[in-house]
């Protein structure tokens, strides 16, 4: 039997910078210079023509095959091209270069809820909704019934969804999305949705799917506990190509050795950043200052030290690190005290001390974030992810912990007494 | 469905427009259709009686200022049903324009995120164009009814209605061409979206919608002829109420123009949607 996905050395490129100059005024003025050959009145001063062309290959190359039935994984850092990919897939893009043949019908379900509207009722928007995603009206009509029963707002569906809570909102695109009459699904991290009663529903729901309905799953998540949960085989993308494909643990192992970085110190100026930052202060570089390797014992502090730029003139902002588990599960976060305090154009030593004491033996993953809080809005300067790997080894003494069942955050009673009455 | 087969490839021919899969999607169509409406009256006091006062408010006014201020010449038609058939028909072009010349900018949330044909949504802007002008047209023939059976003015009845239907999809294919047309061309270029508004706006004027075509002569009267609508407004007035003359050498390039329009809008249409998303 043929396989239901094929892959052929799929390759996209993206232009970098500004496309065009755009007005047609400007390109027009653009394509005379050049057929006149003089210089292009559009391009600004330092920017040569070499420049001008720089592009971005997202995809380099990538080749694969899924069988009917199974459940892939896709895996990688943060720009390896995976979104790349499932918009590939999906034909929300088209590649630059290779080939994709689908033998089945595809739900994406990239972003639940595409389409919805919020004038529209729950029940419009569900055959709204699901007519996008590729479902005649007699389908929906089929499983009008079961999305609204998987929705759980069955009270509210003759309700225009503007009056939704976000939840139910999300909740009701997710049934639409869950319900498709499709061979092929496709996800990218849509589990994270709803309160957690919903998210284990999901992830049941896509379980099912794939182990009973025989449906063929491609899962792109940064959350390596589902993708172990879920999938039978993982890839790992990384720059735009595949660097492998097979067994799901031996692929988080090798994943997480690729991003786990246990270097004491780093540069952190070239690190990938995501996110809607306001670049005014900038992380340049982090070092370890009270250890060589990156074991630590629980009762020692972390000790670091970042060099940082600042691009304008920033107050009270303040240094967030958050820890995370080797499945990128968020496990706490540190956060402090309004200091940061800077001038533009200026570069700075930042040194801060973490107590580690709460968090039991096992390894985690450090970011960074520099942030501005006020009323409750936070304005983001600088995020870099998974920046290293640290180990927290057990003192002696502690009381023998699994984390499996007590979790990773050591907590305090304070005044237990007991007395007889 | 084991025989379902897609490829993906980086190049298409430019002729591959997949009609086939655009009907698939044909309760897509409907939905949309069926929003459009939806959403135009939602929260409205007077509702759908919008879509009939709007173009009885239009004619009024052109009946007053075009036909007793300025005293432009109707051709001996009854002048409110002169300006009402000419607004009629004009707004099916200009409603068909408008309705999709914003199409990419103003779906790309939706087209960024999923894929179905994309041809669905000028389609469906089509589809209640039109409809939203038979809604009109009804009220038309209501006024023609009463010009003609209770007046005396020159209203004549003639088996050149038959033509209608041909004049009314010629109209609505034209305008949602050129809708198209922008709409692609708008990707790159937004200056394009304001000025279709101003296009539109001297297009009319261009086109005799508040004066008749014998009113100009000589070498304006040529030029005027090369524009397509003004064939098409002006045998819409004739095979209506017998308004003018029938023009035919210039409605069949007309028709022509707007078949080469039609399909050249769908191959740029087809050729855009595919990177779109990546410089929109």
């Amino acid at each position: 039997m043929k396989p239901i996905i094929e892959v052929k050395n799929l390759k996209k490129r993206y232009r970098l910078g500004v496309i065009g100059t755009g007005s047609l005024a400007g390109d027009l003025k653009s394509y005379m210079a050049k057929i006149t050959k003089k210089q292009d009145p559009n391009l600004t001063i330092e920017q040569s023509e070499r420049k001008k062309g720089d592009s971005f290959m997202a995809l380099n190359g990538v080749s694969f095959t899924v069988n009917k039935g199974e459940a892939v994984g896709v895996i990688g850092s943060n720009g390896a091209g995976k979104s790349t990919l499932l918009k590939l897939i999906t034909r929300v893009t088209s590649p630059t270069d290779g080939e994709i043949v689908l033998r089945g019908r595809i739900a994406s379900m990239l972003e639940v809820g595409t389409g919805f509207n919020g004038e529209m009722t729950g029940r419009e928007n569900i055959y709204m909704n699901g007519a996008i995603l590729g479902m005649t009206k007699s389908e929906i009509d089929r499983k009008l019934e079961d999305i609204i029963a998987f929705s759980e707002c069955r009270d509210f569906i003759d309700t225009p969804v503007k009056r939704y809570s976000s939840g139910m909102y999300v909740k009701l695109a997710f049934a639409v999305a869950a319900h498709l009459d499709s061979e092929i699904m496709i996800m990218d991290e849509v589990l994270a949705v709803g309160d957690a009663k919903f998210q284990k529903k999901c992830l049941d729901k896509m379980f099912d799917a794939a182990n009973n309905d025989g449906k063929t799953i491609l899962y792109v998540s940064h959350n390596m506990a589902t993708v172990k949960r879920l999938c039978s085989r993982c890839i790992i993308l990384n720059e735009g190509k595949i660097i492998f494909d097979g067994d799901v643990d031996r692929a988080i192992e090798i994943y997480l050795g690729a991003i786990g970085n246990s270097a004491v110190k780093g540069d952190l100026s070239q690190s990938p950043r995501f996110g809607d930052l306001k670049p005014e202060v900038k992380l340049m570089s982090y070092k370890i200052s009270n250890r060589d390797f990156t074991v630590f014992e629980n009762k020692e502090p972390l000790k670091l030290e970042f060099e940082v730029k600042a691009f304008k003139t920033v107050e009270k902002a303040r240094l967030r690190m958050i820890v995370k588990s080797p499945e990128l599960v968020p496990i706490g976060a540190f956060t402090s005290d309004e200091v940061i305090n800077v001038t533009e154009g200026e570069n700075y030593k930042l040194e801060a001390e973490f107590d580690l004491s709460n968090l039991v033996k096992g390894k985690y993953i450090a970011s960074f974030l520099i942030f501005y809080e006020k009323d409750g809005v936070i304005e983001e300067y600088d995020s870099v992810s998974d920046v290293f790997f640290f180990e927290i080894q057990e003192s002696k003494g502690d009381l023998p912990w699994n984390s499996h069942w007590l979790g990773n955050i050591r907590m305090n009673i304070s005044n237990v007494k007991i007395e007889r009455v | 469905m084991d025989n379902y087969e897609v490829v993906i490839k980086s190049k298409t021919k430019w002729y591959e427009v997949n009609l086939k899969e655009v009907f698939m999607y044909k309760d897509l169509i409907k939905l949309f259709v069926q929003r459009n409406f939806a959403l135009i009256y939602k929260q409205t006091i007077l509702g759908p009686l919008w879509l009939i006062l709007n173009p009885l408010v239009t004619s009024v006014v052109f009946t007053v200022v075009f036909g007793q201020f300025a005293g432009l010449s109707t051709g001996g038609m009854p002048q409110f049903l002169f300006y009402m058939s000419g607004n009629t028909i004009w707004m099916l072009f200009s409603s068909s324009v408008n309705g999709t010349s914003g199409t990419f900018l103003n779906n790309a949330h939706i087209f960024g995120k999923v894929y179905f044909p994309r041809l669905t949504v000028p389609i469906s802007q089509m589809v209640t164009s039109v409809i939203n002008f038979l809604i009109q047209f009804a009220m038309l023939v209501i006024v023609y009814f009463y010009f003609l059976f209770f007046t005396d003015e020159a209203v004549a009845f003639s088996p050149y209605f038959l033509l209608l239907p041909l004049l009314i999809i010629q109209t609505a294919l034209l305008g949602t061409a050129v809708g198209v047309i922008i709409s692609s061309v708008t990707i790159k270029y937004r200056d394009l979206a304001v000025a279709a508004g101003l296009i539109l706006q001297m297009w009319m004027y261009l086109t005799p919608v508040v004066y008749t075509l014998d009113s100009v002569s000589g070498v304006m009267r040529t030029l005027l002829l090369l524009n397509p609508m003004t064939s098409v407004v002006n045998n819409f007035r004739f095979c209506l109420a017998g308004g003018g003359e029938l023009v035919t050498g210039y409605w069949i390039y007309s028709a022509v123009i707007t078949v080469l329009l039609a399909f050249g809008s769908i191959v740029l249409y087809n050729k855009m949607e595919k990177n779109f998303v990546d410089s929109i």
